[in-house]
């Protein structure tokens, strides 16, 4: 890598570009040649330094960490001369900067500890040299020159690493399997078919670490025997595939991927698939029909995919994180990694923190830390101090543990026995004004929909529990229903052909257990107690707070609401759709719902 | 996803191109949907038989294969298409009195395209950019942080 004295970060956002930043760019770049520094000054391309609204283009100068906004081409020759070559800042072009929050990801909080996100917001993505600077690839080079596949399974092995998809499988021994099976040719393929609402985790890594990911399958392909790889990424992270291929592209023009990686005479190639939007993807035999050409439809296992895979050949699947992992493993050793985390669960975690907790986002804590440390301590608590009524962990098919689970420690095995999973590591905290029966409800809607329909119990069974809990919803519920849904949840269960039928029935069956109360209310006295569901709820102006403004009366779509100015206004039951447009405007909260 | 009306020769013409530049094995068949879809709106009758006979694959399959996935469409599709994540998130987000008012505005159901096909409503599953809900698509361009009060203003800036 070439010396530079200073590197030059120049916002390419749209609304830079908009305004010139590309412009600006060939600008300095002349500028530079005029003044004979263009050996010493390198100018880079990034992505938004300040706020792009009322500043821009911006530039960032490394190591001196100066921010220069608003600029335009007219400014480089003084801005050149002045601080390359003189080295004085050229305050006038310094402007009081609003700093942009990354909204997903924040500066590591207390009790976490970053693996797989150390790199993300750290280096360019898209310059594989910087990856590279951090002592990328060095675990590749480690594995290809000192260890026998063997010996790096027995790392992988030793270390406790298990899938982050949500399985939790042992990573190293299903690389023995794919080693020890036989095949013409052996698969690695990488999961990155993020499909759980609410996790966002490995989108962020694809898009701001993808070379940790490269690493870690072409260490894994060597251990397992692999020869050729696929990455198949759902279609809705277009960044996501743009950046994976441009990795990919860069990883062979540096000899790490291909034919004799690092003259190591080992051999691997690796191509992005795109998904098309179906969340049962995720699933790794509907995954691997995927890439084929099929419908994305699971099929039932044995034969495993360590042994009839992609093509019918020994394929390996892993998800993103786990991939990930692996670099550093290498590097720090399986001690190292198994010294974190907690009994059978070693190493970190990501988790997407959704919901109504302040600080949303993604966090990577270690394993063994408690539900209760991550919303409270990392998380911050429950947004407008409201009270804490359940959190939703693993995506749309984990459970619903209330508040007497919040001790759990996180780990494969706890969260399992409470009901619920650890999936992808979704996270979505729930305050007291959720209505559970309502979220049962929505999480069913969303895998009856997401139901390929292959088999009978995930078909119709989802769409039998969908039936029984919007009649419950709508005040229709009937004393049977319970019982109904706690044996469809069971069957539903045992009888599925994947894990999204398996799974499915988690959250109802969860809720059934922490928040029988509100079944029952929904059921017996026609009324729900989190003041949700429309047929069971009313809207009242109430006397005292109401001063007859007439902002309700006036937004009020099905014109419900009638009264005079300046006297309290009254809601006609009868033709109010319950919008709740009226509550949400009225400024005195004289809008109740009883 | 505004796009002219290609029929007869133009769709001939550009399921050949597709074929000649990514392949005729069938792992080829989604990435060609997928290009189909975009460039056309939609994945018409025409090409899914030019499609058949260039693959040499059965129409039932590729028709199978089209209507499987959410992102791939058979039927014509409005000169808009807006989609509104229904994750859980955005969900609890809000995203509901959105949803009611993107309705409301635009007179649709979920997978109803307008009259003057100007608009499709549909939903979509999690665009992963959770960390802004409520969140919705129309055609490439996101929206993050939608309020009710938001919708009519962000639909008039589409002609």
């Amino acid at each position: 890598m070439a010396y530079f004295r200073s590197h030059v970060l120049v916002s390419i956002d749209p609304v830079c570009i908009e305004k010139g930043a590309y412009d600006l760019i060939d600008a300095l770049h002349d500028e530079l040649v005029k003044q004979g520094l263009v050996d010493e000054i390198q100018v880079l391309e990034t992505s938004r330094i300040g706020d792009p609204e009322t500043q821009g283009p911006d530039l960032m100068v490394y190591p001196e960490t100066v921010h220069y906004s608003n600029l335009s081409v007219n400014d480089i020759p003084f801005l050149v001369e002045e601080h390359f070559l003189k080295g004085r800042v050229a305050e006038q072009y310094i402007r009081e900067a609003k700093a942009i929050l990354d909204e997903e990801l924040s500066a590591p909080k207390a009790k976490e500890v970053r693996i797989v996100l150390k790199n993300i917001g750290e280096i360019d993505p898209l310059n594989i040299e910087e990856y590279i600077a951090r002592d990328g690839y060095m675990a590749l080079g480690k594995v290809l020159t000192e260890m026998t596949p063997e010996e790096t399974i027995q790392e992988v092995l030793d270390s406790g690493l298990r899938g982050r998809g949500g399985a939790g499988f042992p990573t190293g021994l299903k690389w023995r399997f794919i080693r020890n099976a036989d095949g013409d040719q052996k698969f690695m393929i990488c999961n990155a078919d993020e499909g759980d609402p609410g996790a966002f985790a490995n989108r962020r890594v694809l898009e701001g670490d993808p070379h940790s990911v490269i690493e870690g399958m072409i260490i894994g392909a060597y251990a397992a025997g692999a020869s050729q790889g696929y990455i198949y990424c759902r279609a809705e992270y277009p960044i996501a595939v743009r950046t994976m291929k441009t990795a990919i592209e860069q990883a062979r023009n540096f000899g790490l991927l291909g034919e004799d990686i690092l003259g190591s005479g080992f051999s691997f190639d690796l191509e992005v698939r795109m998904g098309a939007g179906a969340f049962v993807c995720g699933e790794e035999t509907a995954l691997m029909a995927s890439i084929e050409g099929h419908r994305g439809e699971p099929r039932p296992r044995p034969p495993f995919p360590a042994q009839k895979g992609l093509w019918q050949q020994p394929s390996n699947i892993n998800n993103v994180e786990t991939y990930s992992n692996v670099p550093q493993i290498i590097l720090k050793g399986a001690e190292w990694f198994a010294g974190l985390g907690y009994k059978k669960s070693t190493g970190t975690k990501t988790f997407s923190m959704a919901g109504d907790v302040k600080n949303t986002g993604l966090i990577e804590v270690p394993f063994g830390i408690t539900l209760r440390e991550i919303i409270y301590d990392v998380g911050g608590g429950i947004k407008d101090d409201k009270a804490f009524k359940a959190v939703q962990t693993g995506g749309p098919m984990g459970g619903c543990l209330p508040e007497a689970n919040l001790d759990l420690p996180m780990d494969y095995e706890a969260l399992g026995a409470a009901g619920s999973i650890l999936g992808s590591g979704g996270l979505v905290v729930m305050d007291e004004d959720t209505c559970m029966v309502d979220i049962a409800r929505f999480f069913m809607e969303f895998t009856q929909d997401e139901s390929c329909g292959k088999c009978t119990p995930c078909r119709v069974g989802t769409r039998r529990i969908l039936e029984i809990l919007t009649r419950i919803c709508e005040g229709n519920g009937k004393p049977e229903d319970i019982d109904t849904l706690r044996h469809l949840c069971d069957e539903i269960n045992e009888n599925s052909l994947c894990g999204l039928g398996k799974g499915a029935p988690n959250p109802v069956k969860s809720t059934l257990e922490h928040f029988l109360d509100e079944y029952e209310a929904h059921i017996y006295e026609k009324r729900c107690p989190a003041k949700v569901c429309r047929n069971l709820i009313r809207f009242e102006i109430i006397d005292g707070p109401c001063t007859g403004c007439t902002l309700c009366a006036r937004n009020c779509p099905v014109d419900a609401i009638s009264g005079e100015r300046r006297k309290t206004h009254v809601i006609d039951p009868d033709i109010c759709i319950k919008c709740g447009i009226c509550e949400q405007l009225c400024p005195y909260d004289a809008i109740e719902i009883v | 996803m505004s796009k002219e009306v290609k029929q007869g020769q133009d769709v001939q013409k550009l399921v050949r191109t597709l074929v000649e530049d990514l392949g005729h094995e069938k792992a080829e068949l989604i990435p060609i949907l997928q290009e189909i879809n975009d460039e056309l709106g939609y994945i018409s009758d025409d090409a899914i038989t030019e499609l058949s006979q260039l693959m040499n694959i059965p129409t039932s399959h590729i028709y199978s294969v089209a209507t499987f996935y959410r992102m791939l469409s058979t039927e014509p599709r409005g000169r808009h298409v807006l989609q509104f994540c229904e994750s859980a998130p955005c969900h609890v987000a809000g995203g509901r009195l959105v949803w009611q008012k993107l309705q409301r505005v635009l007179g649709l159901e979920n997978g109803e395209t307008s009259p003057d096909d100007k608009w499709t409503l549909l939903t979509t599953s999690c665009l992963g950019v959770c960390g802004v809900g409520p969140v919705m698509i129309i055609d490439n361009d996101l929206y993050g942080n939608v309020t009710p009060e938001q919708v009519p203003d962000i639909l008039s800036n589409y002609k």
